[in-house]
C-alpha cells in the first residue's frame, strides 16, 4: 500500500519579517508562522498521488508545540496522520542534529508501516539551507531526488518511481527504487483545495507527539545544541546600501530621465555602450 | 601536518562549472591567512581540489592553471552522469583518507544537492550559500576556524557560522559571490587518481533520459547585463518588452520571485535569496519594489538603475541610479535612445 511520509516546518513568514532598529533583533511578534510554502507543494503532490494509488500520508514536523497548526493544515489539505516533534532538548539544532532527529523517527514509523516514499519541500523560507532532505535521506539509505519538479510514476508493484529533476543543463528523468526520497519544487504539485470533511476534521484533529524521551529515547548528546557541529558565532545586521540621486520623471519628463540614466551609465565605464550614445 | 583547503571541481561532460575556480580562488585566500600560524607550528598548507567523472583530465588541469596545487581524480564509467549516491560515495571517501580541514562546494543544482549528503555522511557541519569566509580565531590562542558568514530569515540577518570540532568544515558558495582568479602563469601542481570501489549495481538512480534544456535557459549569473523585471510588469507579456531591452543591450532577462511564483517566467531567471546571485554590470530594475529577499541577491551589481512608481520603494535605497516613473514609458524610451545612437554611429 502507498504510503507517503511529509517532512513539514513551521516558519517565520519571512516576507513580513522586520527588524528592530534600536536593537538589531528580529521582531517575532506578531510576525505570521505559516507552513513553508514548498513543504506545502511537497503535501500536495503526495495528495495527488493518494488519489490515484490510495494508501494514506503521515506528516512528520519538528519544532516548537505551535506548529500543531502547520499539521493541522496538512490534515486540512488530506493528510491522514501528523506527528510533531517537540522537545526543548531538540532546539537549537543544526541541520546535522535536525535530520538526525527525523531520520531516527521515520525510521521508527517505517518499521511499522512501511513508507513508499518520503517529501520534503526543496528548503525552508527561513533557513534557506536546503541541506535536511538530503540528510534524511543518506541517513535511511534512501537513493535521493532533490529539486524534483515532477513525478512521472510510481510503481508499486516493481517498487520504483520515476521523476523529472531539473538542473542547470538538463531535465533529468530518473528511476529510483522505493522507498526513496524526494525534495519538491514548487511546480510538483498544485495545492488542493481543502475539502468540507477534512476541514471539519483538521479542526479537532490532535497530532501525537513525540518528545526526546517517547517513544524513542534520544541520547543527549546528538541532538539539539549539543548534537549540532555547528553554532552561530554572531550575528549582524545587512550592510546598507548608500542610495544614489533619483530622477523623477514628472519633473524632468520621461526621454530626459532616461538621457541622464545612459549619460551616467556610459559615464561609469560600465558598459561598452555605442559611442555618442547618449 | 599538511592542512588541507580542498574545493570540490564540478564539471558536466568535462566543462567546469566556473564557481569550481572562484572557490579555489577563495581556498587560495584563506590558506594565506593561516599561513604563519602554520609555519609556526611546522606545518604546510595546500590548496587541493577534486573532480569525479568520466575522463576529466583536462578539468583537472585547468584547475591546477587556477591555483590549485594538486588535483585528485576519480574516473569511472558510474561516475559519466552526475548521480548523487555515486559522487557522494567517491568524495566521502577521499575525504576519509586525505582529511581536509576546509571544503568548499558550489551552491549550484548539483552541488547542493551533492553537500548535503557529503556533509551528512561524514557527521560534519555544512553552511550553505556562503556570502562571506574567512579564517579567523573564536577563542584567543585556540587556533584559526572558517567564519563561515550568510544571509538568514530572509537576508534580514547576517549570521557568522563556526564547525569547531567536526572536519571538514563544509561551506556552499553560490556562482558568482566571490571573483574569478587570474589563472597562474605557470603550473606547478600535479594530478593524482584515486580508485573508488562501487559497482553500477550499488547506485539505486538509474537515469531514464536527459532532455537538454531549450536555447535561452538562462544563465544569468554571468551575464554582463540584466534587466529584471518584478511584479508591476503585470503578466507575462511584460517580460517582452524587458527581453527587448536585454537585446538591445546584449544582455539577459531576470525576474524577482513572485513573477515566477505567478508562472509568468521559469525559475531560472529568478534573482534572490531562493533564487540566484548575481553581480552584473548593469542591473535594471524595473517595476522591482525591493523586498529584502531580492535585493540579496543583486545589491553586488556594479551599476544599479531602478524604475519605480513608487518614490518609496525600498529599491531605491540600493540604487545607482533611480528614475520614479512607469517602466512602460521608460523601458520603451531607453531602447529607442539605444537604438537612435547605435544609428547615428553607423550612419
Amino acid at each position: 500500500m502507498f504510503h507517503a511520509l511529509v517532512a513539514v516546518k513551521q516558519v517565520p513568514d519571512t516576507t513580513n519579517i522586520r527588524i528592530d532598529p534600536e536593537t538589531g533583533n528580529l521582531i517575532r511578534q506578531g510576525v505570521p508562522t505559516i507552513l513553508n510554502p514548498y513543504d506545502a507543494h511537497a503535501l500536495a503532490a503526495a495528495v495527488e498521488w493518494k488519489e490515484r494509488l490510495g494508501g494514506r500520508i503521515t506528516v512528520l514536523s519538528m519544532g516548537p508545540m505551535s506548529a500543531i497548526s502547520s499539521v493541522r493544515e496538512c490534515i486540512e489539505l488530506g493528510a491522514d496522520r501528523g506527528i510533531i516533534a517537540s522537545a526543548r532538548q531538540f532546539s537549537g539544532a543544526d541541520t546535522l542534529a535536525t535530520s538526525y532527529v527525523l531520520a531516527e523517527m521515520i525510521k521508527r514509523i517505517h518499521e511499522k508501516d512501511p513508507i513508499s516514499v518520503l517529501l520534503f519541500g526543496k528548503q525552508a523560507i527561513d533557513g534557506d539551507t536546503a541541506q535536511v532532505g538530503p540528510g534524511v535521506s543518506i541517513r535511511l539509505g534512501f537513493p535521493l531526488i532533490t529539486y524534483a519538479v515532477k513525478i512521472h510514476e510510481i510503481n508499486l508493484k516493481e517498487k520504483t518511481l520515476v521523476a523529472e529533476r531539473k538542473s542547470e543543463q538538463y531535465n533529468e528523468v530518473i528511476q529510483v527504487p522505493l522507498p526513496c526520497g524526494i525534495t519538491c519544487e514548487k511546480e510538483i504539485a498544485s495545492i488542493p483545495y481543502a475539502s468540507l470533511p477534512n476541514l471539519v476534521h483538521s479542526l479537532k484533529y490532535e497530532p501525537e507527539v513525540w518528545t526526546a524521551e517517547q517513544p524513542i529515547a534520544f541520547p543527549p548528546d546528538q541532538i539539539g545544541i549539543k548534537g549540532s557541529p555547528t553554532t552561530v558565532f554572531k550575528t549582524t545586521q545587512p550592510e546598507l546600501h548608500t542610495a544614489g540621486e533619483v530622477i523623477n520623471t514628472a519633473d524632468t519628463g520621461v526621454a530626459p530621465a532616461v538621457k541622464t540614466a545612459i549619460e551616467k551609465i556610459e559615464a561609469a565605464g560600465i558598459l561598452d555602450m555605442p559611442e555618442g550614445c547618449a | 601536518m599538511i592542512r588541507r583547503f580542498w574545493v570540490f571541481i564540478e564539471q558536466v561532460e568535462c566543462t567546469a562549472h566556473p564557481v569550481s575556480w572562484e572557490l579555489i580562488g577563495v581556498a587560495r585566500r584563506l590558506a594565506d591567512q593561516v599561513r604563519d600560524e602554520a609555519t609556526s607550528a611546522g606545518d604546510t598548507v595546500v590548496v587541493e581540489a577534486v573532480v569525479v567523472g568520466k575522463d576529466v583530465k583536462a578539468v583537472a588541469e585547468e584547475g591546477l592553471q587556477y591555483g590549485a596545487d594538486h588535483v585528485y581524480v576519480v574516473e569511472g564509467e558510474v561516475f559519466a552522469h552526475y548521480r548523487n549516491q555515486a559522487y557522494a560515495r567517491a568524495l566521502v571517501m577521499v575525504v576519509q583518507k586525505y582529511k581536509p580541514e576546509v571544503f568548499f562546494i558550489g551552491a549550484t543544482t548539483l552541488g547542493r544537492d551533492l553537500a548535503g549528503a557529503v556533509a551528512t555522511s561524514l557527521g560534519t557541519g555544512l553552511t550553505a550559500d556562503c556570502t562571506r569566509l574567512e579564517m579567523g580565531e573564536v577563542k584567543e590562542g585556540a587556533g584559526k576556524l572558517l567564519l563561515a558568514t550568510r544571509p538568514a530569515f530572509g537576508g534580514n540577518v547576517i549570521a557568522t557560522i563556526v564547525c569547531r570540532t567536526h572536519r571538514p568544515q563544509m561551506s556552499s558558495v553560490r556562482p558568482r559571490v566571490f571573483p574569478m582568479p587570474e589563472k597562474v602563469s605557470k603550473v606547478k601542481g600535479d594530478v593524482s587518481y584515486e580508485k573508488i570501489p562501487i559497482k553500477e549495481e550499488e547506485i539505486g538512480a538509474k537515469i531514464v533520459r536527459l532532455i537538454q534544456n531549450e536555447a535561452g535557459s538562462a544563465k544569468i549569473e554571468y551575464a554582463d547585463v540584466l534587466v529584471a523585471g518584478g511584479r508591476a510588469l503585470g503578466g507575462p507579456e511584460g517580460f517582452n518588452l524587458l527581453k527587448d531591452l536585454a537585446d538591445v543591450l546584449g544582455g539577459e532577462v531576470a525576474a524577482t520571485r513572485p513573477c515566477v511564483d505567478a508562472g509568468w517566467i521559469s525559475v531560472d531567471h529568478q534573482v534572490g535569496q531562493t533564487g540566484k546571485t548575481v553581480r552584473p554590470k548593469l542591473y535594471i530594475a524595473a517595476g522591482i519594489s525591493g523586498a529584502i529577499q531580492h535585493k540579496v541577491g543583486m545589491q553586488d551589481s556594479d551599476f544599479i538603475l531602478a524604475i519605480n512608481r513608487d518614490p518609496h520603494a525600498p529599491i531605491f535605497e540600493v540604487a545607482t541610479l533611480g528614475i520614479v516613473g512607469d517602466l512602460f514609458e521608460v523601458i520603451p524610451a531607453l531602447i529607442q535612445q539605444v537604438k537612435d545612437a547605435r544609428e547615428v554611429q553607423h550612419a
